[in-house]
């Protein structure tokens, strides 16, 4: 044993793992009698990592989905088998994920990621391949521009829309000289492009724009120059805990001026947080928060209902809204499976020719120029009253 | 230590080539091209940690660095691609000599402690930098890998690249480590007191031991931004240095062939955890996976702290030299 020469083993060793890598596909086991071959459909989700907690709604969402479109006897009697990897919020492990789900798997599409930075890094494998995608996270940059983006398609809404929303309410109050406050970071740095945008186009002025950090503890000085200016209402673009900060200061320095803030607070911490001072809040949402309280006519309400009921009955608790982005992209690849039947490139057709879809996070009109489908009305404007989000007649 | 026994290399370097002459499964490929982009690091910081006796816990910033290199310089400037690899290490060997003259004066944990801190700052500046950077978001529209005509759009022709650098990586080092350098870097490994009496200028040989090691991390991070035709921060962050410095520890230290074995070793752990861990236990995260990594490495590192190249005993010479006088002081 003394003249172990280093590089056999080391070859041995790599050779090992590859056979490892290779051989050790999921068993599916073999379909039962008189059921036909499984479609095949594969997910990449941030369910650890930075990112965790998008991820794990979205991988609960898309477990009871597919236990429950199985159990209903699947696609045309075809059972659907997800195969669900975790790309711990790296962007190397979601390509390979991805590179993974289309050669070993098979799958016939796949849905993720949960964010934006991985989805782009799967972008190129999945283009190459020509697989179908559907993202679940935010950026525009996904679906855009929609000409070289052939095979991807997203689910969540762009930051565009919430920024058209919330000018297009200022304007319709007649506020037309605003404050903008945003976090400094990637979420507040594209809201506030987009903002600045819609701003522009609908004729309002931004008479203050401050910037504050992620951990700031105290906003003052930001607000006391809102308050000096001759602003007529305050957009913040911020998540908790430094949106409820914001809005504890706001309420402090008695303010009167309408408080706006984004979807980015649309969770209970941020009620749980500011307390009192979240009173009076407006923000534009996703109709997830207020299903109940939406009008019977709302495309929607059926099937938001639905979903809370479900998810509520099997996790004990409110799916959030990026549990409704899995939710879209799972029930956007079945409609389009069961059109194109398992065909990768029918099911991309398909799914562009997607119209009218009430889903989760609006209603779906999918089109060779708009792969993410979704208008201003899949948001609606919720007011914070007594601690409980209320939906706003418009 | 040379490289090994010429038929050896020469029997590796076929199975090596075929390769993706059989398998066309760019899943595999994939595993491979990421095998081989850690292990030019890794070997890089295998001459470092290994050689040299420096600690480095800050290497995906200079991996980081080169990607956002070439990067930037593909994009912004439309410089062509084969020239951005080529200038992906420069930055990160000018910082690392810059950076490197007052940090390589500390020692062991300082230097450790030093050198994390160094790569959160330029973890930092990815993120903020957003004119050069595209910050959190990062850049998109990144080209192919080519020279004219001749464009490496898949994952087998990427994978011959990646490859035959880092054949070139393992030559050069195997002669670096057997020239005066190498055996100089050996005795700072061993005692630097004693190599500064016998008249080696140690300072500048550990500026120039951290400098490869980020020309080589550089070189991969431009190799990497070709590959995914997309660079964003996330890669580039601390747990990514921890990785590569235990791929160096793992595979053995001191060694040629340990740094790449060791990044076969981590890339294929991962992989095979990844779905492995969720056949046994269902509910399990990714956090479950990392407990089982964690599990394995106790494991390594109670029975094979060397790593796993070198055997329990002293054998080779050059394993002797380059043994830490003090205990294990590179070992995590």
């Amino acid at each position: 044993m003394r003249k172990r020469n280093p590089v056999v083993i080391a070859f041995c060793l790599l050779a090992a793992l590859l056979l490892l890598g290779a051989g050790c596909s999921p068993k599916t086991g073999a379909p039962a009698k008189g059921e036909l071959e499984p479609y095949k459909i594969g997910a990449v989700i941030d369910i650890s990592g930075s990112a965790a907690s998008l991820g794990e709604p979205e991988r609960d969402t898309l477990e009871m989905l597919v236990e429950e479109l199985n159990a209903k006897g699947g696609i045309d009697g075809h059972p659907v088998d997800l195969v669900i990897l975790d790309n711990k919020s790296n962007e190397t492990e979601a390509v390979l994920a991805a590179k993974r789900l289309i050669d070993q798997d098979k799958v016939l599409a796949v849905l993720g990621c949960s964010t934006s930075g991985p989805t782009l890094a799967m972008l190129d494998t999945i283009q190459k391949a020509n697989v179908p995608l559907i993202s679940l996270a935010a950026s525009a940059k996904i679906v855009e521009p929609v000409g070289e983006r052939r095979w991807v398609f997203k689910t969540a809404q762009s930051d565009i829309l919430v920024a058209n929303k919330i000018a297009r309410y200022l304007l319709e109050k007649g506020l037309k000289d605003v404050a903008f406050l945003s976090m400094n970071n990637a979420y507040g740095d594209s809201g506030r492009e987009c903002f600045e945008k819609a701003a522009a186009d609908m004729g309002l002025n931004i008479v203050v724009k401050e910037k504050f950090e992620a951990t700031d503890k105290d906003m003052t000085s930001q607000i006391a120059k809102v308050k000096a200016s001759k602003a007529q209402a305050t957009v913040v673009w911020a998540i908790p805990p430094s949106a409820a900060i914001v809005t504890k200061n706001y309420h402090d320095m008695g303010l009167q001026i309408p408080l706006i803030h984004t979807h980015g607070i649309g969770n209970k911490a941020f009620i749980d947080l500011a307390g009192e001072a979240a009173d009076g809040v407006i923000l534009p949402v996703g109709k997830i928060l207020v299903a109940e309280q939406l009008p019977d006519n709302d495309p929607q309400k059926q099937v938001l209902l639905e979903y809370i009921a479900a998810y509520g009955k099997k996790y004990n608790e409110r799916p959030s809204t990026f549990g409704g982005h899995a939710h879209d992209g799972f029930s956007l690849a079945v409609k389009a499976l069961a059109e194109a039947g398992p065909d990768r490139a029918k099911i991309r057709d398909a799914l562009e020719s997607i119209t009218g879809y009430a889903g989760i996070s609006g209603v779906f009109t999918l089109s060779p120029r708009d792969h993410n489908g979704l208008g201003e009305d899949s948001m609606v404007m919720v007011e914070i009253r007594d601690g409980k989000w209320q939906l706003m007649t418009q | 230590m040379a490289i090994g026994k010429p038929w050896l290399c020469l029997a590796a370097a076929g199975l090596l080539f075929s390769v993706p002459l059989i398998v066309t499964n760019t899943y595999i490929l994939g595993i491979l091209i990421v095998v081989g982009l850690y292990a030019i690091i890794s070997e890089g910081l295998g001459l470092l940690m290994g050689f040299a006796g420096q600690v480095s816990f800050g290497q995906a910033a200079f991996y980081g660095l080169g990607a956002y290199t070439a990067a930037v310089l593909a994009t912004r400037y439309h410089c062509p691609p084969f020239l951005c690899v080529l200038m992906a290490p420069l930055l990160p060997t000018l910082v690392a000599v810059v950076i490197g003259r007052p940090i390589l004066r500390l020692r062991e944990h300082y230097l450790a402690l030093a050198t994390l801190g160094f790569g959160i700052l330029t973890f930092s500046l990815f993120n903020e930098l957003t004119g050069y950077t595209g910050g959190p978001s990062g850049l998109t529209g990144i080209p192919y890998l080519g020279i004219g005509p001749l464009v490496a759009d898949n994952d087998r022709e990427y994978y011959y690249i990646v490859w035959c650098v880092l054949a070139l990586t393992l030559t050069a080092t195997a002669n670096l480590t057997r020239s005066p350098t190498g055996r100089a870097f050996r005795a700072i490994h061993a005692s630097e007191q004693a190599a500064e009496a016998i008249g080696i200028n140690t300072a500048l040989l550990k500026l120039q031991a951290f400098g490869m090691s980020a020309f080589l991390a550089g070189l991969a991070g431009g190799l990497y931004s070709f590959w995914v035709t997309f660079v964003s921060p996330a890669p580039f962050g601390f747990t990514a240095s921890m990785e590569f410095a235990l791929m160096a520890v793992l595979g053995g230290l001191g060694t040629i062939w340990g740094p790449v074995l060791g990044a076969a070793i981590i890339v294929g752990l991962t992989e095979f955890l990844r779905f492995a861990v969720p056949l046994i236990l269902p509910a399990a995260g990714g956090e479950f996976e990392i407990v089982f990594f964690g599990v394995i490495f106790v494991l390594i590192m109670l029975l094979r702290p060397q790593g796993i190249l070198l055997p329990r005993m002293g054998r080779a010479e050059n394993f002797r030299a380059s043994k830490p006088q003090r205990g294990a002081k590179c070992s995590l």
